[in-house]
């Protein structure tokens, strides 16, 4: 901002009546039902607009509406703080924005009061205003649109590390039940976890189950066939089980070859991985007999 | 010039591979081998790469060409120990070593040569019992 | 966004250098963030592309360059070389192919593990390879 003789009265306004200009804020804040959902309270709403205020006014003593300069960053931060609480909340875009937008009409109620009869200095006054506080509710915005992002991208991960789960059958024997399609960002993580768990249990045998995958395209197949090489190239030997009908005649239309040991069942895998390490499952020789199962 | 050492375990060969490897060490490791596996007669060679941070084409063209060298000197080449990060990095170059065997770690990889000298000629399959 | 003033020049003459080129990616790797399997991609990716530049362009510059687009982060390797060129990069790219005694696997597979990868070369113009992993 340019130094001028008579600063230009919404710094006078800010500077000097931001106590009175909070409880019209928050009453708005209010009456736009900013507290109904509960997911934020009174107390926190008041807090954080006090802060602002406190810190929009020091800003604007300092650097007058230049939004990118130093004294702003405070400010900046602290909207940048509050946006992304107000997303990982799950506050719409309207009403993060607002929270911003509605600090306009307390503002031009205040330049009102204040201009007299001099209809120049408010309306350039009310430009002011509004160019302040568009500035600080796009920062909000995009704040606001990064962390949704960053609230994806994490549970992206999450989901695809909770559906993954690698579990031990026997001394050497691992599975990894896949339910849900395979897209290629999880069955690298897949994949991952797979090769990782074979090196931690130094398991020889790694049994993939399909059974709750519905369908399997080329490049699911390909994903499979890559985790089953790069198993063998680590020592270990995987068997496919669970295909069903109808993927084996997509797979077989698709000119894709699975080229790997495959069974119908789990269990039928399960039998092969406990004879590759020397171990079979035989009925107990007892007088009552149970279920043949290990 | 440095040299990858080679050690004698039973009626096998062991390599460990720790150090960065550049092209002349590759095929001294080459010419090292092929002379030991006559001289000793042994009947086969474990290579353990579980140091080795990556395995690029050049390096996974020396361990297929050991396998050959050694199976036609009747000497079974094992690759043991490599880590899963290299695996996939390997899988998606292109390069699936199908003529090396390989172990998870170099006991393993001692017990696949041993299983080898107890069977007689014929038998190919894993069907050991217990 | 602009790039980071992190970059490594680094001339590539013999394959002693190709090791030292794979050291400073693997670093600089490192110090991105990449993942440990992505780490190794394009470690792996850096081995080829400098030993292809050494065997078939006569050796050339690798940049290393820590780059960002907005909130990813993500490493980016330049390969120049001044050598014949590459006549049909299409062909070139093709697992199998190969000019001289590899396996031909040198530039597709180095391809395949980059989530950017561009050749620019004509015969007697040299070779100028782009290629980038990112978080």
């Amino acid at each position: 901002m340019t130094p001028r003789s008579q600063p230009p009265l919404i710094v006078k306004i800010l500077s000097e009546q931001a106590s009175s200009l909070l409880p019209k804020w928050t009453a708005l804040l209010k009456q736009n039902g900013i507290l109904a959902t509960g997911r934020i309270k009174e107390t926190e709403l008041a807090t954080q607009c006090r802060t602002v205020l406190d810190l929009l006014a020091t800003a604007i003593a300092a650097a007058g509406l230049d939004v990118a300069a130093a004294p702003y960053q405070p400010l900046r931060d602290l909207l940048a703080d509050i946006s992304r609480s107000r997303a990982i909340q799950g506050f719409s875009p309207s009403e993060t924005a607002s929270f911003v937008f509605s600090l306009k009409p307390p503002l031009f109620e205040a330049i009102d009061a204040a201009k007299g009869s001099d209809d120049a200095t408010a309306l350039r006054a009310v430009q002011d205003v509004t160019r302040l506080i568009d500035a600080l509710g796009l920062h909000t915005m995009e704040v606001f649109q990064k962390s949704r992002e960053e609230v994806i991208v994490r549970q992206q991960r999450e989901i695809a590390e909770l559906s993954t789960p690698v579990v031990k059958l026997w001394e050497g024997v691992l599975a990894l039940p896949l339910i849900g399609t395979l897209d290629s960002q999880r069955t690298q993580i897949v994949m991952e976890n797979l090769l990782e768990s074979i090196v931690a249990e130094r398991a020889e045998i790694a049994i993939i189950d399909i059974t709750g995958v519905p369908t399997v395209d080329t490049l699911t197949a390909q994903h499979l066939l890559k985790t089953v090489s790069a198993a063998r190239l680590m020592g270990a030997d995987c068997i496919i089980s669970g295909i069903r009908p109808q993927i084996a005649q997509t797979m077989v239309h698709l000119g894709v070859e699975l080229n790997v040991v495959s069974k119908a069942t789990l269990a039928d895998a399960f039998a092969v991985a406990l004879r590759r390490v020397g171990r079979t499952v035989a009925p107990l020789k007892t007088v009552h007999r149970q279920q043949p199962v290990g | 010039m440095d040299r990858i050492p080679i050690l004698k375990l039973g009626s096998a060969l062991l390599v460990t591979i720790q150090v960065d490897m550049h092209d002349r060490l590759a095929t001294a490791l080459q010419e090292d081998l092929t002379e030991k596996i006559v001289a000793t007669h042994a009947k086969g060679v474990l290579i353990d790469i579980s140091a080795l941070e990556i395995v690029d084409s050049f390096i996974g063209r020396m361990l297929d060409h050991i396998a050959a060298i050694s199976r036609m000197l009747d000497a079974e080449t094992v690759v043991v120990g490599m880590r899963p990060a290299v695996a996939i990095t390997l899988v998606e170059l292109g390069l699936s070593l199908t003529g090396v065997k390989t172990a998870l770690d170099v006991e393993r990889g001692m017990e696949m040569i041993r299983r080898r000298l107890d069977e007689p000629e014929v038998a190919d399959g894993d069907d050991a019992g217990a | 966004m602009a790039t980071t003033p992190a970059r490594d020049l680094m001339e590539v003459r013999s394959s002693d250098d190709v090791v030292r080129v794979r050291q400073q990616v693997r670093a600089r790797a490192v110090e991105v963030g990449l993942s440990l399997v992505d780490q190794t991609k394009i470690v792996t990716a850096a081995s080829e592309l400098a030993r292809n530049m050494l065997d078939y362009g006569g050796g050339g510059v690798a940049t290393i360059e820590m780059v960002t687009d907005g909130h990813r982060r993500g490493l980016r390797l330049t390969f120049e070389d001044q050598g014949p060129g590459i006549a049909d990069v299409q062909l070139a790219l093709k697992d199998g192919y190969t000019s001289g005694s590899g396996l031909g696997l040198g530039l597709g597979g180095a391809k395949r593990l980059c989530n950017e990868f561009t050749i620019d070369s004509a015969p007697g113009r040299g070779t100028r390879i782009v290629c980038a992993r990112w978080m």
